[in-house]
């Protein structure tokens, strides 16, 4: 069994910060990590492959830097690693990022299971995974949180609902995002760290790839262009009040009566 | 479509052209040429600091004529007859959005047995409501869901599409909107619509560090997403208004690779995104035992209780009563949130509440940026010391 978990590096922090007057992002030492969703999403994948004896591949789309996401999935027991990157995918919204991918996954060969996190933290959409699962044409499930029964032609999963769990059967091959109930991820080996210092992270660029319509790739493939970005408005109308707690309590409890909560 | 195009020769000193990119996507090639890489997130921050070195070139848009696309849609979700209250609230703005362009209001439902539910619609101000009705959507399954909402959109061609972010939607339209190569805007928290029909889309990116205003210009149907609690759903109204139109699909279109084995009901809560008022219980608490004081003026308020990520995290309280990005978001008539500092992601999930008291120790605490009344004090005086104040008002009433 094949199965290729798709992972994305990001920002480190999610504290920045942004300059009113330039609209300038404000970001001292880029520090970067994996997506912690995608630590559950191969973290389910090595459990598969634990005990189905399955391949596990990772794919990242992103700058040349981005091989280091790859290397902390081979220090968790990924078999394989793919880095698609090119300039011609730069600027890419969810639509051209998932395309990009598809393409990508579908070059790396064979696939049965494809396993995603629920979202990243930089750009929080989770759409990326049934986007992909649009652009392979095969069945997805969202937000998974437990995987009951695989074999060579199925899988038994369980969605997570608001008020209900739905059980399904997806016949293979399939999309799954995975949410973070499903497993507790482990920590990088050392061992493996050892093992798999000198393994090769291939490439593949656009000239790789079987579409090779520039018009569906990077900003020409983006439908949504972000027009600015600006920091989230402040409230401006706040009262403070300080002073002796039993005063504050009652003059808490005055406003709480009239606004008639009391 | 748009490029950025890099002038080589203005490039003065190198280390600082790079520098500006806060995604690192600026780098020079083996051969000196500076290029966009695939980090670029196209934000132009480069070339609203270097305008000399970075052009934004907008080539001629395909010419596509908006006026073909013409409609508000919204998708209702429900789940067991019971209308989720996003949709309402979707109905509301995008009304609101259709009379601006002189557009209908159109609702798109799908489901086994949903007469009654699709009935409920028309008392929310919609023009027109398209039921798919079909034992095959009985339970939510992508293929024939997708298949559905695709046939509605060839037939009907709306200019935008509202979904509920729910967990179903949220599968459901990027599937569909990748399916029109389109794009898709998810958890908008503003919108509002141009002349000529180009949807305005600002939603939080960054865990809600910065907001992204975002343009569908030469794509339709716009598709954007919105969670529950952002916008107002209006009034219902007793008079049905309206037309129901039932479709119909054939159906080998609504064929599936999923089968659905059981549906399980979780235990019933009642959930924090429904509670008119909300007292919230932050780190500032000691102990577990101190958690009591905090339900106890809830109590006195009919308040629900919700919490922050520590308090989760310590194992104190149940993961659905988290607010926040990570958690729920929350829009409540009234929140008291006690002791919390009030980080990015917390404010991100109920700083749209009517009415936010916050009683915290630090005058400067993060959460007084957003509160209506800043409390400063410590909350094992003020909130005993409230209680028993407002228990001594309700005798004397």
């Amino acid at each position: 069994m094949k199965i290729t978990v798709c992972i994305k590096q990001v920002p480190g922090t999610a504290e920045v910060d942004i300059d009113e007057k330039t609209g300038v992002l404000k970001r001292d030492g880029i520090d970067s990590k994996m997506n912690p969703y995608d630590l559950y999403a191969i973290e389910t994948a090595v459990r598969l492959k634990e005990d189905n004896n399955a391949d596990v591949s990772v794919i990242t789309m992103g700058p040349p830097q981005a091989e280091a996401v790859i290397k902390e999935a081979y220090m968790m027991g990924a078999d394989k690693g793919c880095l698609l990157t090119d300039r011609k995918f730069a600027g890419a919204d969810v639509l051209a990022t998932a395309y990009a991918l598809s393409q990508g996954i579908t070059r790396m060969g064979q696939y049965d299971l494809i396993i995603c996190g629920k979202m990243t933290t930089d750009g929080d959409t989770a759409q990326v995974g049934p986007e992909i699962a649009e652009y392979l044409n095969i069945p997805h499930v969202a937000n998974v949180r437990k995987i009951h029964k695989i074999d060579n032609e199925s899988v038994i999963v369980e969605m997570n609902m608001a008020e209900s769990v739905e059980i399904q059967k997806v016949l293979l091959p399939c999309l799954i995002t995975v949410e973070k109930d499903i497993c507790q991820p482990r920590l990088p080996s050392f061992k493996l760290k050892m093992k798999t210092a000198d393994r090769p992270i291939p490439r593949i660029t656009f000239n790789d790839l079987e579409d090779k319509n520039v018009m569906h790739y990077g900003l020409n493939g983006s439908p949504t262009q972000v027009l600015k970005i600006f920091p989230p408005p402040a409230n401006t109308t706040n009262e403070k009040w300080e002073g002796d707690s039993e005063e504050l309590s009652n003059k808490l409890a005055d406003k709480l009566h009239e606004l008639k909560y009391v | 479509m748009a490029k950025i195009i890099v002038h080589q020769n203005k490039i003065e000193d190198r280390e600082a052209v790079i520098k500006v990119c806060p995604f690192n996507a600026l780098e020079f090639e083996a051969n000196d040429e500076l290029i966009l890489n695939a980090a670029c997130k196209m934000c132009k921050i480069c070339i609203r600091r270097f305008p000399e070195i970075f052009e934004w070139v907008e080539d001629v848009a395909p010419s596509f004529n908006k006026d073909e696309w013409k409609g508000v849609t919204v998708y209702i979700d429900h789940i067991e007859g019971d209308i989720h209250p996003v949709s309402f609230e979707l109905i509301g703005k995008a009304r609101k959005m259709a009379d601006k362009i002189g557009h209908p209001v159109q609702c798109l439902i799908m489901g086994n047995n949903i007469s009654d539910i699709a009935e409920q619609v028309l008392h929310y101000g919609a023009d027109e409501v398209f039921v798919y009705d079909k034992p095959q959507l009985h339970d939510f399954r992508i293929e024939p869901y997708a298949a559905v909402f695709e046939d509605y959109i060839n037939k009907n061609k709306p200019s935008i599409v509202l979904v509920g972010g729910t967990t179903v939607g949220r599968s459901l339209a990027p599937r569909v909107a990748a399916r029109f190569r389109t794009g898709l805007t998810a958890d908008c928290t503003k919108l509002d619509v141009q002349e000529n029909t180009d949807l305005d889309q600002i939603r939080p990116a960054y865990g809600g560090n910065i907001m992204a205003h975002i343009h569908t210009p030469n794509h339709r149907p716009q598709f954007a997403t919105v969670r529950y609690k952002i916008f107002d759903a209006p009034i219902r109204t007793d008079q049905a208004t309206g037309k129901l139109t039932l479709c119909d699909i054939a159906d080998d279109k609504l064929e599936s690779k999923i089968t659905v084995i059981e549906v399980k009901k979780k235990e019933k809560v009642k959930s924090i995104e429904d509670a008119d008022i909300i007292v919230v219980a932050g780190r500032a608490l000691k102990k577990e035992e101190d958690l009591k004081m905090v339900y106890d003026l809830a109590d006195e308020l009919g308040a629900m209780v919700a919490t922050t990520r520590p308090l989760i995290e310590a194992g104190w309280m149940d993961a659905r009563l988290q607010i926040g990005l990570s958690g729920r978001t929350v829009k409540p008539k009234l929140i008291i949130t006690c002791g919390v500092s009030g980080a990015i992601q917390f404010v991100a999930g109920m700083n749209n509440s009517d009415m936010i008291i916050s009683i915290n120790e630090d005058p400067k605490a993060q959460i007084f940026d957003v509160a209506h009344y800043a409390i400063v004090g410590d909350i094992y005086e003020i909130i005993p010391g409230l209680i028993e104040q407002i228990k001594k008002m309700k005798k004397s009433q």
